[in-house]
């Protein structure tokens, strides 16, 4: 059974371009619901509206109305004898979207940069639970008493004493450079 | 309406004419800085450092404030 839900197909379309689906006659392993539901028969060739496929592989009306036979066979002679509504209405025969209608700011990245700094947020506040229901105890050496003596022994041991640690401490005074 | 044929050939030999210059600049003036801002600087500044440096009296510092394992403070 070579047959797609219209419901899939519809929600492909709006996602505009699954490279997965050429038109070369793709077989397709598909579900049955009993019979009920439309399907497209994926044998033939499909249209698609796709940036990078200009030409799709079928024409977007495939079943023309008379007006539309008629527009066609008049297509056949010079094309100037055409008014600009018949060229429009030939093209929207071939085409579903027009290029600018295919790049259509969607605002989609609003939705996106809402559920980034969403979702932050919500790792800022387990962080938060973390900190008070998870981390232990600060080690002693944290403490600024501990760190005051550290320091006092990193300046009597002369650490760093051309350009670094040692050389901003005046050891005449006693205070930071 | 015939448009000019586009360059076929010689496209990376172009691209590297023009730029391979300018990086050599770049590094050039790069090294220059880091020379400059960088080395003489921390050269000075350990010149200037052991110009005065009494190395005995700064072990005797060091030694005082009991630092070392191998000597104590005096009066121990």
């Amino acid at each position: 059974m070579l047959r797609l839900t219209a419901g899939r197909v519809a929600g492909l379309l709006s996602r505009r371009g699954v490279a997965a689906f050429s038109s070369s006659g793709v077989k397709m392993a598909s579900h049955e619901h009993g019979g009920v539901t439309e399907q497209t028969d994926m044998s033939v060739p499909l249209y698609w509206d796709r940036l990078d496929t200009p030409l799709p592989d079928r024409p977007y009306k495939d079943t023309l109305s008379a007006a539309d036979k008629s527009l066609k066979q008049k297509e056949k002679g010079p094309w100037n004898s055409l008014s600009k509504e018949e060229k429009l209405a030939l093209y929207r025969i071939m085409f579903n979207e027009t290029y600018a209608e295919m790049k259509k700011p969607t605002g989609e990245w609003k939705t996106v940069l809402g559920g980034i700094f969403f979702f932050i947020g919500f790792t800022g506040l387990v962080v938060l639970w973390q900190r008070y229901y998870v981390y232990p105890p600060h080690p002693h050496t944290l403490d600024d008493e501990w760190q005051a003596m550290q320091v006092k022994r990193m300046l009597d041991m002369r650490v760093n004493p051309v350009e670094g640690f040692s050389a901003k401490w005046d050891y005449e005074k006693g205070k930071w450079k | 309406m015939s448009l000019a044929k586009p360059a076929m050939r010689g496209l990376l030999a172009k691209r590297l004419r023009f730029h391979l210059p300018i990086a050599f600049g770049l590094s050039l003036v790069a090294a220059a800085a880091f020379k400059f801002a960088v080395t003489e600087p921390r050269k000075q500044a350990y010149a200037d450092f052991y110009k005065h440096y009494d190395s005995t009296k700064e072990f005797n510092a060091m030694r005082e404030a009991g630092v070392f394992e191998s000597v104590r403070p005096t009066g121990k």
